[in-house]
């Protein structure tokens, strides 16, 4: 009986670090896979039918033996749907040329298909030229590009034009060697982390909600260490230890289980409604009836976080007051220092890891809500950044775009919703990536000042 | 009373009196740990503290440095004197009072800053001092608490580097370096091995010249090689006060007897 505790204990922790690593393998592959140019194949049906497309997954067919495959075939704006299944055994052959082309394209998303002809005004190229022409002009930022139009032609040999200004990038997956594909990879990473959102957030990069995501952190984290860490100070070190005290301290405790929602309506009774149309109404008063502050926007989205991370605070720093031993205060005020003195010159240096570890938990926690926000500030699409050229530079009554919000809305307001899937992947990728980044931050420091004293770490 | 009784017993005379202990009790919350004490203690002199654990030495050690006011819940009657002042009359300093008077503690707790930074605490405390001045002093008062020549080519390294004894010397050379005329030692030694433990009793004896000092312990053999006087306390009140070789070879009372001789403890 007794031997079998200490496998049970293990076997849990096994389970707990194998889900973890199943989650990140989950979002690494499924996230950044979304930008490797993929091989794309034309497979002829028995019936004499072509498709060009990305063979993406196959199941069992649900009414007979065999299995069914879903081919990405792109190309909304001729067949009207850009996902096919396909049964296996209704394929004659398939076959991966080297001249099938994926454009990204502006409103119809992507396009498979080959390219016929490149027409600039002046001249028409046809062929190996023409792919040359498209590929220079691409290469060329997108501003300066010729009003050019582009001949395409599908796999079943429907022919369209397409204007090139509404392209954004042009592949030929099968011709690529994989140094070449690495390399389009890296700048299609690179893409989705500098560029703004396309085509309602179903395309395009995640930079906006990414600056959105950190400001608001950083926003709250100035609002919520002052509050936190001055009130921790005075439940530990200034208040009397009684009843109250105990009765403050549990209420502060029971505080951080509230539902992040509750927060939100908080948020957006007192600070958007409350204040927020007062504020409008004394300062702002020209531009009413449109709300300058009485609307969601940066400042009250960092407020209502601050609020929720509040008891956190409270709760890391206190615990990291109390475990600095009353001989350390008493050795400074028996040299003469006063109850202030010894606050800021022991106790608070003291205190800075926990005091860290509070900022860790605090950010980890406001990272990742979303519930609130949408009450209070987030928005789909940010017309302007927060933080811009413009003064006052951090315009706090400005909407902004977040990670957690993004994914939600790309996961379930898109109009593909199967295309979105990857875009999913990354960004929560990268919504995990951040809170790492920032955790691993808030870690260094701390572990680095704990050395710095010669304290334990 | 006792002091004036006793004044052709070698006892301190007024006049050489630093420190004045005048019918004075202490209670926390309502339990009553000191009665009515009152001793003088004699200037550049050592004076022990001893008596059974909880009798209240402590706390009377407490007392004279006011660190009693960081406890809400105690409350006091009688006086304590220092050089003739009443340490709780309502026109002193008491960081100014602190500061005159150090204190030590049973667990060395030197801060989380370099030796030199622990030693220069108290100096910042009262304000700048010019960085030449200030390296003078540091080493005076390290010097004085005999740990120069261990630490003077680290002195900024961590103070919690240090050995248990080093770091209670270190505290004693941090209140050195204030220049108290007081200094109140509560069991210094009691958490150090033998060799600390001597170094430490040498240092009482030299600091003599400088400062009075008030030693608690409560270790008999220390208490008899390290003081000039002892008092001894038991549930919180004065037993016995006199010369210490006096009231460790010729006790007055029959309870001093068998806590000194060790049937009682
Ligand atoms: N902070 C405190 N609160 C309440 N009672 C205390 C406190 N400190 C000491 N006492 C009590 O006062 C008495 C004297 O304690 P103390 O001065 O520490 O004894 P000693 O130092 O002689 O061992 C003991 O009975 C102890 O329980
Ligand atoms: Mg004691």
């Amino acid at each position: 009986m007794t031997r079998i505790w200490p496998w049970l204990c293990a076997a849990s922790v096994a389970l707990s670090l194998f889900m973890l690593g199943l989650l990140l393998a989950l979002l690494l592959t499924r996230g950044l896979g979304h930008f490797w140019p993929s091989t794309l194949e034309v497979a002829t049906l028995d019936s004499g039918e072509l498709i060009a497309g990305e063979a993406v997954r196959e199941t069992a067919l649900p009414q007979r033996d065999g299995k069914e495959r879903l081919y990405f075939t792109a190309n909304r704006d001729i067949d009207g749907a850009r996902w096919r299944w396909v049964a296996i055994d209704s394929i004659a052959s398939r076959q991966t040329p080297t001249k099938l082309l994926r454009l990204q394209r502006g409103p119809w998303g992507d396009f498979i298909g080959y390219l016929s002809a490149y027409e600039d005004g002046q001249q028409r190229l046809e062929g190996e030229a023409a792919w040359q022409a498209l590929a220079t002009a691409l290469a060329a930022p997108a501003n300066t590009r010729p009003p050019a139009t582009l001949v395409l032609e599908t796999a079943d040999g429907q022919l369209i034009r397409q204007a090139l200004a509404d392209i954004h990038r042009a592949q030929r997956p099968n011709a690529m060697h994989p140094g070449e594909k690495l390399r389009y990879w890296a700048h299609g990473v690179w893409q989705f982390l500098s560029e703004g959102p396309r085509a309602a957030n179903t395309g395009g990069g995640v930079w906006p909600a990414i600056f959105g995501t950190v400001l608001m952190v950083i926003v709250m984290s100035v609002i919520v260490m002052p509050f936190g860490v001055l009130a921790a100070i005075y439940l530990n070190e200034i208040a009397h230890q009684g009843r109250l005290t105990r009765l403050v301290r549990i209420g502060v405790r029971n505080l951080a289980g509230v539902p992040s929602i509750v927060y939100g309506v908080f948020g957006l009774g007192v600070f958007v409604y409350g204040i927020g149309s007062s504020v409008d109404q004394w300062f702002f008063e020209d531009t009413l009836p449109s709300p300058t502050f009485g609307t969601g926007g940066l400042l009250w989205a960092s407020l209502t976080l601050a609020l929720l991370t509040l008891p956190v605070v409270i709760v890391a720093t206190e615990e990291g007051l109390a475990r600095i031993p009353d001989s350390q205060r008493e050795g400074a005020v028996a040299l003469g220092a006063t109850r202030l003195e010894t606050l800021t010159r022991i106790v608070l240096p003291m205190a800075m890891p926990a005091m860290l570890t509070a900022v860790i938990l605090a950010v980890a926690r406001a990272a990742g809500e979303v519930a609130p926000l949408m009450l209070v500030g987030v928005a789909k699409l940010a017309p302007q950044m927060p933080l811009d050229g413009d003064f006052p530079y951090l315009h706090l009554e400005r909407k902004f775009m977040h990670l957690g919000y993004h994914l939600f809305d790309t996961a379930f307001h898109g109009d593909d919703v199967q295309a979105a899937i990857p875009l999913v992947y990354a960004t929560a990728l990268l919504l995990v990536t951040i809170v790492l980044v920032l955790n691993l931050t808030a870690i260094f420091l701390r572990h680095y000042l704990r050395r710095q004293r010669g304290q334990p770490c | 009373m006792l002091a004036s009784n006793q004044g052709h017993n070698n006892m301190p005379h007024q006049d050489q009196s630093c420190l004045s202990i005048d019918a004075f009790s202490l209670a926390y919350a309502g339990k009553q740990a000191l009665h009515e004490l009152t001793l003088e203690i004699p200037r550049h002199r050592v004076t022990a503290f001893i008596g059974p654990s909880g009798c209240g030495k402590s706390t009377l050690l407490r007392a004279i440095n006011r660190l009693h006011d960081l406890n809400d819940e105690t409350s006091h009657q009688g006086r304590i004197m220092v050089e003739g002042i009443d340490i709780h009359s309502p026109d002193i300093d008491v960081s100014e009072l602190r500061r005159r008077i150090g204190m030590v503690f049973q667990t060395p707790n030197p801060f989380p800053m370099s030796i030199y930074e622990n030693v220069a605490f108290g100096l910042r405390l009262q304000g700048r001092t010019a960085k030449r001045k200030r390296d003078d002093i540091i080493e005076w008062a390290l010097t004085s608490a005999a740990l120069w020549d261990e630490v003077k080519d680290r002195l900024h390294q961590s103070a919690w580097q240090l050995s248990g004894g080093q770091q209670q010397r270190l505290v004693i050379a941090r209140t050195l370096a204030v220049q108290p005329e007081i200094l109140l030692l509560d069991e210094p030694a009691s958490a150090l091995d033998p060799v600390s433990t001597l170094k430490i009793e040498e240092l009482i004896c030299n600091l003599k010249s400088q400062l009075t000092l008030v030693l608690v312990t409560h270790n008999m053999q220390q208490a008899a090689r390290v003081s000039d006087f002892t008092a001894f306390l038991s549930q919180g009140e004065l037993i016995e006060y006199g010369p210490t070789d006096q009231l460790f070879t010729n006790p007055r009372l029959r309870h001093t007897e068998n806590y000194i001789t060790g049937r009682i403890n």
